[in-house]
């Protein structure tokens, strides 16, 4: 028969040895084996790793969990053109629009903002085309979280409360929706 | 305190019985973390402290199972296979000498279970009837799978107690005796010369022996490389396919009951039980340079020899999952041809070996 190659191995079939037929000294050679590993893994760090205390690092380009950012002023940046809404292949966005009051402009940098902003994390495929339409600079996928597992489906739909980039109670939300100026107060009360 | 004779020796029997089921218990613990540690992984470390409360958790979610009754199965045998693996497994114990005499005063306490001069024999009846829980287990889940694990397991630990025996022929030629307890005795050395006491373990006489006893050993207790019986790939479960919360962990209990006392066994019969090195040097020193009365010296000796038993049984255990996280099953075939044309004719003929040596003088 002609080969392929010339890396062709031709097998020889011995006669096995006595010690082969034995198999003692192969079980003891195999148990050095284990043994050596027992060491390693008794003596070094082993590779698990415990999940929830430890996690992998992320990549630098992981898209994980959306944030709406601030600008430098801790104002949304956020402008509800719903360009990010029309890119998304999953439909997984959708957004209400409001227009800025007077007294609102430390709360919103645009005159329009998003009343409501909901991203549903169960439709989303996390490609981060959002991202990408965002005029505004205002919609990034995070590098290093990810949407956890929830008990609820409706958990899974993440508005404003959730989204929104955290600065003071002033800016904190309610489902989604944006306190106004004394609601933020009634709640500093409430947290202090 | 005026405590009659009997009444220690029960309380060791109870405390043997106590000691079994707790090394039976963490050897599931020990099982999980050698394998893992032997697979490069880490192991349960969940429940406590390095997951020492592990065979607690077990335990409470075997107990809070459903138990289960497979259609057709006939009950009472159903209940009665795992019950009697139990019982039989836990007997055994019960002549292991695990420690020699403690003397408090008038009373001594033989750190034995029973002595009874057939030891020996009581063991391997003990180990035989442990395969009857299989059998019965197997026939009443009316299961073809619980069957042939059933039959497999009876028709392998028939071969190879043949082998078994047969090793342990050897050793008796030497000892003349199945006294557990008087095999012991003579492993022990009171020569000066040092290491007199590990020249005297019959390991070092019976050397072929040991290992036809010790493949044996791995084969009666159902381990792999022999665990034919529960072979997954061919037989779902086994014999206890049919079987779930507690009665499974009966059957379970009682395979590490058993690798337990084989490895007692085989460290009373060729690794000198509860004797160690430099013993009889270590009581004379206590004796002569501390001062100390002869009874106290004897008595820290025999705690000494009852913590270096457990060593070496320990040692066993650890051996015993070695090999279990190491090789690969046997084929059936190759079990059968390994037991009756490898072993058994290798142990007629260390019979005739020992016999020869010891008609010349070689060993006594």
């Amino acid at each position: 028969m002609e080969h392929l190659s010339k890396r062709v191995k031709v097998l020889e079939k011995k006669p096995m040895t006595l010690a082969e037929r034995a198999y003692l000294p192969a079980i003891f050679q195999g148990l050095s084996i284990t043994m050596q590993h027992f060491f390693r893994a008794a003596t070094k760090k082993q590779i698990t790793i415990r999940y929830p205390e430890e996690t992998r690092p992320f990549s630098p380009v992981f898209r994980g969990l959306h944030v709406l950012k601030r600008d430098e002023a801790g104002r949304e940046r956020c402008t509800a053109c719903g360009l990010c809404a029309v890119a998304c292949p999953a439909e997984a966005i959708t957004m209400v629009a409001g227009e800025r009051k007077k007294g609102e402009e430390n709360l919103y940098r645009e005159e329009k903002y998003a009343v409501s902003y909901e991203i549903n994390m169960l439709r989303c495929i996390f490609c981060g085309l959002c991202e990408e339409a965002c005029p505004k600079a205002a919609v990034y996928l995070q590098a290093d979280k990810m949407a956890p597992p929830r008990f609820e489906r409706d958990e899974f739909i993440y508005g404003k409360d959730r989204l929104v980039e955290p600065v003071t109670p002033d800016n904190r939300s309610k489902r989604g929706i944006q306190l106004t100026p004394e609601q933020a107060e009634k709640l500093r009360a409430q947290l202090a | 305190m005026d405590f009659p004779p009997l009444a220690w020796q029960g309380v060791v029997v109870l405390v043997v019985f106590g000691v079994s089921l707790l090394i039976a218990t963490y050897s599931t613990y020990a099982e999980r973390v050698i394998a893992a540690f032997l697979q490069d992984r880490v192991g349960p470390d969940r429940a406590g402290p390095f997951g020492l409360l592990q065979p607690l958790a077990d335990a409470v979610k075997l107990f809070t199972k459903e138990e289960f009754f497979p259609a057709g199965a006939n009950r009472a045998l159903f209940v009665f296979g795992p019950c009697l693996a139990m019982v039989t497994a836990l007997m055994s114990s019960a002549v292991i000498p695990f420690g020699n005499v403690l003397q408090f005063g008038e009373t001594a306490i033989h750190l034995q279970g029973i002595e009874i001069n057939v030891g020996m024999l009581y063991v391997f009846g003990m180990v035989s009837l442990g395969v009857y829980g299989i059998m019965i287990g197997g026939w009443a889940s009316n299961n073809k799978f619980s069957l042939l694990g059933a039959i497999r397991a009876a028709s392998q630990n028939i071969s190879y107690e043949i082998a078994m025996g047969l090793a342990l022929i050897a050793v008796l030629m030497m000892s003349g005796t199945l006294s557990l307890r008087e095999i012991t005795f003579q492993q022990s050395s009171d020569a000066s010369f040092v290491w007199q006491d590990i020249f005297n373990w019959n390991v070092m006489k019976q050397p072929l022996g040991f290992v036809i006893f010790i493949v044996c050993a791995f084969a009666e207790t159902n381990r792999t490389p022999f665990d034919l019986p529960e072979c997954e790939t061919e037989l779902i479960g086994g014999y206890h396919t049919e079987y779930s919360s507690m009665k499974m962990g009966l059957y379970l209990f009682a395979e590490y009951i058993n690798v337990f006392v084989a490895s007692a066994v085989m460290s009373v019969l060729y690794f000198g039980g509860f004797n160690f090195p430099f013993q009889s040097e270590l009581r004379n020193w206590l004796v002569s340079s501390q001062g100390l009365e002869l009874v106290t010296a004897s008595n820290i000796i025999t705690i000494m020899g009852l913590v270096g038993l457990f060593a070496k049984i320990f040692g066993f255990i650890f051996f015993f999952m070695w090999v279990r996280w190491t090789l690969p099953r046997f084929r059936y075939d190759q079990l059968m041809r390994l037991g009756w044309t490898i072993l058994i004719p290798l142990a007629i003929f260390n019979i005739m070996l020992t016999g020869g040596l010891i008609t010349f003088g070689v060993i006594k």
